[in-house]
């Protein structure tokens, strides 16, 4: 191969025609590859505009000012166009490839299998939050329960109709004293024998009832309790703690009612009523338009309360002269029934993993 | 208790305008559950009119019966012109044939609506234009008597005469409401008419009269003899009413009430007797006096002794059992249920009527043990005003004579007495402190003294006796809620208490919400099953004899004989949940629960200490050691499809892989590492199980399920559970972090392939090579298995990804590969390894 300095023709004709290759080649390029084609073959170390560069040492002084100065606004030309046809190029070709590149966003996608926790168990943590944020504790005990606690120490006593086997499992022998806890007041308690005063609890959990398993009872459910035992507690107290929890379980307009009734572990006991969120009473005495969440009685009845029971608090070892406290307890299904329209209890319990799914998020 | 309105009316002067249901508030609000308000005749729509037979014809049919053809006068204003008679009638079809000349009947006219929406209109039949019906009681809703239509007295009892267009909605008590009220266990003077219409006086400020007027006498015997010879009978009241003429029919108002209130009509004197335990809540017992033979006494039962009840069941008693007995022996279960020899007949003449108060508890056992629930021994077992029961006495017999014709002998036994109701001493502030509502002194005598007691005000102090109905008043506590549903609790203001500053849930109950939000998050679907169990369950799950999950607690009343234990495993509930979701449809399963489970205890008794005091430290540690173990598992099957195929082609089976990665995440739920070591476990794959350790403490295992578990329980192919103890779990929780300096310095990554004997598991060359690597190492992955090829047979390549990085410098090469190096030395130490140079 020739040496380049002596191929070189440095005529001012012949680097114009050599800038205007390089100009036309880059124009005529279609693609980021054909550029670099054209880029080395005509602005390459090796490229003729290249190869005049080099020579121009090889000329006289006079024509070596000539021709740099030619060459060197040949080259900046040449340059000039590069730096611009590969801004075109890179813009045409993102420009198509972002088109080639769509996808249908509606495409099924997912980063785990759908998992849920039971509704029963979310709504216990959202009741649970709201008596930790009042300053409240959780307490917990066992399901298998000592007859002492699960109704003695309530105030229970042996000839109460719920002690029979037609109402409580019991733990064989019967001897042994041993039940299926029928609420969760044993957690109460147990928590008044072995927590300094003041005590401030609820204690949710798994209660057992020889009960019947149809759309409205099962045999296993779940119950919230609370127990609030200090100096000074009366009724009042009560309808304080009970007015905040329905309040933030079923928004501010929620309207509700205490109703007196009989517990033996409370006294004076009541029954808590909610007004009924369907027909805001509206169904009462009117059979055109007839309330299915309520009934027809405008009030839905959510929990039993009352002041507790001073003989509760004697067989638990706490002075009635000086403390007293009240309790209520409300069924988790039974909320969950009106709070989010299940219909039928059986569902909560046969593991459909479609019951356990059917609430997501916030609407929990 | 099924109230009417109306009977209600006769004692408390309600406004004319109050329905049943505007009471019914009133009473709910006062503590009274009305379940309902039933609005009796209210379907029911007129013209419906007395009418007078004036002629019929009987009209045989084809089908064999035979109708009548009647000729009715329904009085001015409804009768049409008739040929026969000039003041008109109406003409109407009967099917019945219990009537005569000249009967008033009640006939409901075209345009009348009866029970159930039945529209009358006039309409051909038999050959007839039938104008109109003769009503049965069933048709008007007040009976279920379909064997005839009704005919109405000529005379009402207050003298006036019906004649043909009266209305009679009156005299059959068309139209009322009745309160069904559900009557808690501590106002059994609630389960009379008496008792709600007293109720409803005092919560409306109204006017009360009481049907029980007399007082009780003292004991007298000139009546027929009355032993009392057990303390569980206080009072037996017993009249003899002689000569009474059996074939007498209740009256209707009196049928028609005790219908209204849920009984049955019977026989006139049966009726009077529940007639008056309905009106003053004293249960009354009608003898045969006929049948009686010598004094009755009051008494225990003997063991063994047996009774023929007034149901013909033969009862086997209790020593327990409260007998009322004459020579001949038991004559009744006291306060239950008569018996047969001294029951009332077609033919008695001569009644006994007993009026006794019994022990609640005492009947209340008896109920029970008999399992005889009675109306009754629904108001015994619950407690009955002594004070009622001379009255109550006398009110049936006084029935008994107006209606029945019989004598009331003069001669009368009043044995026993009422006894003393307990007084209680409360402080005047007591209402006020625990109702959390200032009630002043004055309005709590008032309250108390509207309510029956007797209050005497001392000082700060009120001395309150109650009355004899209220059985509930008896701590100071009780006084209070008397007080409070007098005020209503409506008037109690809602104060929230300041608790004590909390600190939120505990670590173990924040780590068990971490636990299970990590399943969930991670896509296990938690379910609830019920915690029983069977023997038969875990031999299907190859649980061996010695096994602690053998260790069932049984029931002794278990909801069904095939579930009989207490669960030890939480598994068979999901496998049944799992077969239950795919005979559903629903495949590909994921599922975990969290609850106890139970394993036998030390099988010793759980004492029943005294309720007076706190029990001692020895009882409560007693109670203690009584008790199952009942630790809190989580568990969780895989099953189907983890990620089904999609549009894409991939997807992934579900199994060993999903339980093994659900353990290294519950242990990163809480902030530890769960080690995986191969065990065997029934019912895990003998190959394919792993124990799971924290700490070298085991909380559980996880793998694929044995085969035969897999057939035995019908899963589905290959799946794959988990079972951990999750209390286990949750106290190896770390209490608090520290959190390391992050180096700004390279990283040097070194890739390396060792081979070792198949047995040997990854987790320990993987452990051989961060002993080697030193602290330098920042992480190690496994990337590759590989078998066959270059690689000896039994032995298989392992290749690792090594990161190396200094908290201070960048590390040169010599250091890198001397820490590689040094890694690759200890696990061919340990195991063998040979870095593969291929």
């Amino acid at each position: 191969m020739p040496g380049p300095e002596s191929q070189a023709d440095l005529s001012p004709e012949s680097i114009d025609s050599l800038a205007s290759a390089a100009l036309a080649a880059f124009a005529g390029a279609g693609s980021s590859a054909e550029l670099k084609e054209a880029r080395l073959a005509h602005s390459g170390d090796r490229s003729p505009l290249a190869l005049a560069n080099r020579a121009i040492g090889t000329l006289p002084g006079p024509q070596r000012k000539e021709a740099g100065q030619l060459l060197g606004s040949a080259r900046a030309r040449v340059a000039t166009a590069l730096t611009a046809r590969e801004v075109e190029i890179n813009t045409e070709e993102l420009v198509s490839r972002l088109v080639a590149e769509r996808i249908d966003v509606t495409l099924p996608v997912e980063l785990t299998p759908e998992g849920a926790q039971h509704p029963i168990t979310a709504l216990i943590e959202k009741l649970s939050d709201i008596f930790t944020a009042m300053g409240w504790q959780i307490a917990e005990g066992p399901e298998v329960e000592a007859e002492w606690l699960n109704f003695d120490a309530l105030n229970i006593g042996a000839d109460h109709p719920a002690r029979t086997t037609s109402d409580t499992l019991f733990v064989e022998p019967l001897e042994n004293h041993l039940v299926l806890r029928t609420h969760t007041s044993p957690v109460q308690a147990r928590s008044m024998l072995t927590r300094d005063l003041p005590i401030y609890i609820v204690c949710p959990g798994k209660v057992y009832r020889a009960d019947e398993f149809d759309a409205t009872h099962v045999p296993v459910f779940h119950q919230i309790e609370g127990l609030c035992i200090d100096k000074g507690i009366s009724l009042a107290h009560l309808k304080g703690t009970l007015d905040h929890l329905a309040k933030t379980m079923f928004g501010e307009g929620i309207e509700t009612r205490m109703r007196p009734h009989y517990f033996p572990f409370t006294e004076p006991s009541a029954e808590v009523d909610l007004k009924c969120f369907v027909c805001h009473g509206e169904s009462v005495g009117n059979p055109d338009a007839p309330c299915r969440t309520c009934k027809s009685q405008g009030w839905i009845e959510w929990g039993g309360c009352g002041v507790v029971n001073p003989r509760v608090l004697t067989a638990c070892g706490i002075d009635p002269e000086i403390y007293s406290g009240f309790a209520f307890g409300m069924g988790i299904e039974r909320t969950l029934m009106f709070r989010n329209n299940a219909a039928d209890m059986r569902d909560m319990v046969e593991g459909d993993v479609r019951f356990s799914r059917s609430l997501k998020g916030m609407a929990r | 208790m099924r109230a009417p309105l109306s009977w209600l009316a006769e004692y408390v002067d309600l406004p004319q305008a109050m329905n049943g249901r505007e009471l019914s508030e009133v009473l709910i609000r006062a503590g009274l559950e009305v379940e309902t308000v039933d609005e009796v005749g209210a379907d029911v729509s007129g013209p419906i009119v007395v009418g007078q037979i004036l002629a019929f014809v009987d009209e045989p049919q084809k089908n064999g019966k035979v109708i009548r053809w009647v000729q009715v006068d329904v009085g001015p204003n409804h009768n049409q012109p008739h040929e026969a008679y000039p003041a008109g009638c109406r003409s109407v079809i009967c099917g019945a044939h219990n009537f005569a000349v000249g009967d008033l009947v009640v006939v409901s006219l075209p345009g009348a609506v009866l029970a159930g929406g039945f529209e009358i209109a006039a309409r051909k039949t038999y050959g007839h234009v039938s104008d109109g019906m003769i009503c049965a009681e069933d048709e008007l809703g007040i009976g279920n008597d379909h064997s005839g239509i009704i005919v109405l007295p000529k005379v009402l009892d207050d003298g006036t005469a019906l004649k043909p267009g009266d209305d009679p909605a009156e005299v059959l008590v068309l139209r009322d409401d009745v309160l069904d009220i559900d009557v808690s266990p501590d106002i059994g003077y609630c389960l009379s008419i008496r008792g709600l219409a007293r109720e409803a006086a005092q919560n409306l400020g109204l006017k009360f009269t009481d049907v029980v007027a007399l007082s009780t006498p003292a004991a007298k015997s000139d009546g027929y003899p009355v032993e009392l010879a057990d303390p569980a009978c206080p009072l037996f009241v017993a009249l003899s009413v002689t000569g009474i003429d059996p074939s007498r029919p209740t009256p209707r108002w009196m049928a028609r009430r005790l219908v209204m209130s849920g009984m049955r009509s019977i026989s006139l004197a049966v009726d009077i007797t529940n007639y008056v335990m309905l009106e003053t809540g004293q249960p009354l017992h009608a003898y045969d006096a006929s049948r009686l033979s010598g004094p009755i006494v009051v008494r225990k039962a003997r063991a063994g002794e047996k009774l023929v009840t007034l149901d013909d069941q033969t009862r086997v008693l209790d020593a327990a059992d409260l007998l009322i007995t004459d020579d001949t022996g038991a004559i009744g279960l006291a306060g239950v249920m008569g018996g047969q020899t001294t029951e009332l007949g077609e033919a008695t003449t001569e009644v006994l009527i007993e009026a006794a108060n019994f022990d609640s508890a005492t009947i209340s056992r008896t109920l029970r043990r008999h399992n005889l629930p009675s109306e009754a021994s629904k108001r015994f077992h619950r407690g009955v005003d002594a004070g009622a029961a001379y009255s109550a006495a006398h009110l049936a017999a006084k029935l008994l004579v107006e209606l029945a014709g019989g004598t009331l002998a003069a001669a009368e036994t009043v044995a026993g007495r009422v006894p003393d109701s307990p007084s209680q001493v409360i402080s005047v502030d007591l209402p006020s402190q625990i109702l959390g509502v200032e009630v002043a002194t004055d309005r709590v005598v008032e309250i108390l003294t509207v309510s029956g007691c007797q209050v005497r005000v001392a000082g700060t102090e009120l001395t309150l006796t109650p009355p004899s109905w209220r059985l509930d008043l008896r701590d100071p506590y009780d006084y209070v809620e008397e007080v409070g549903r007098k005020i209503g609790f409506d008037k109690i203001p809602s104060i929230v208490p300041p608790a004590p500053v909390g600190s939120g849930l505990t670590r173990e109950q924040r780590a068990r919400r971490a636990v299970g939000r990590a399943a969930a998050a991670a896509g296990f679907v938690e379910v609830l099953t019920f915690p029983f169990a069977s023997a038969e369950d875990l031999d299907k799950m190859g649980v061996p004899a010695q096994d602690s999950r053998r260790s069932l607690v049984r029931l002794a009343n278990p909801l069904a004989e095939t579930q009989p234990h207490l669960r030890t495993s939480i598994l068979p509930g999901l496998f049944a949940a799992i077969g239950r979701n795919t005979s559903r449809g629903n495949d590909d399963l994921a599922l975990y629960e969290t609850g106890s489970v139970f394993f036998a205890g030390s099988g010793k008794s759980a004492p029943i200490p005294g309720v007076a005091h706190r029990p001692t430290e020895q009882e409560l540690a007693e109670i203690a050691s009584a008790m199952p173990v009942q630790p809190r598992h989580l568990a969780a099957v895989v099953a189907g499809k983890w990620r089904r195929p999609g549009w894409d082609g991939t997807g992934e089976s579900a199994g060993w892989r999903q339980a093994f990665a659900l353990a290294d995440l519950l242990g990163a739920a809480v902030g530890v590492t769960v080690k995986r070591l191969a065990a065997e476990q029934m019912p895990w794959h003998p190959g394919r199980c792993a124990e799971l350790s924290v700490n070298g403490i085991a909380i559980g295992f996880a793998g694929e399920l044995h085969p035969a578990v897999i057939a035995e329980f019908g899963l589905p192919e290959r799946a794959a559970a988990l079972e951990i103890d999750l209390d286990l779990l949750v106290v190896t929780a770390p209490v608090n972090g520290s959190i390391l300096p992050v180096s700004g310095h390279p990283v040097a990554k070194e890739d390396v392939a060792v081979v070792v004997p198949e047995a040997v598991d990854v987790a320990q060359v993987q452990a051989a090579l961060v002993a080697g690597a030193g602290e330098l190492l920042e992480s190690i992955a496994l990337f590759d298995v590989f078998t066959g090829g270059q690689v000896p047979a039994g032995h298989k390549s392992l290749a690792f990804a090594l990161r190396f990085r200094a908290a201070d410098r960048t590390l040169t090469d010599a250091e890198t590969s001397a820490a590689r190096d040094a890694a690759v030395a200890v696990a061919g130490q340990r195991w063998g390894a040979v870095l593969r140079s291929f």
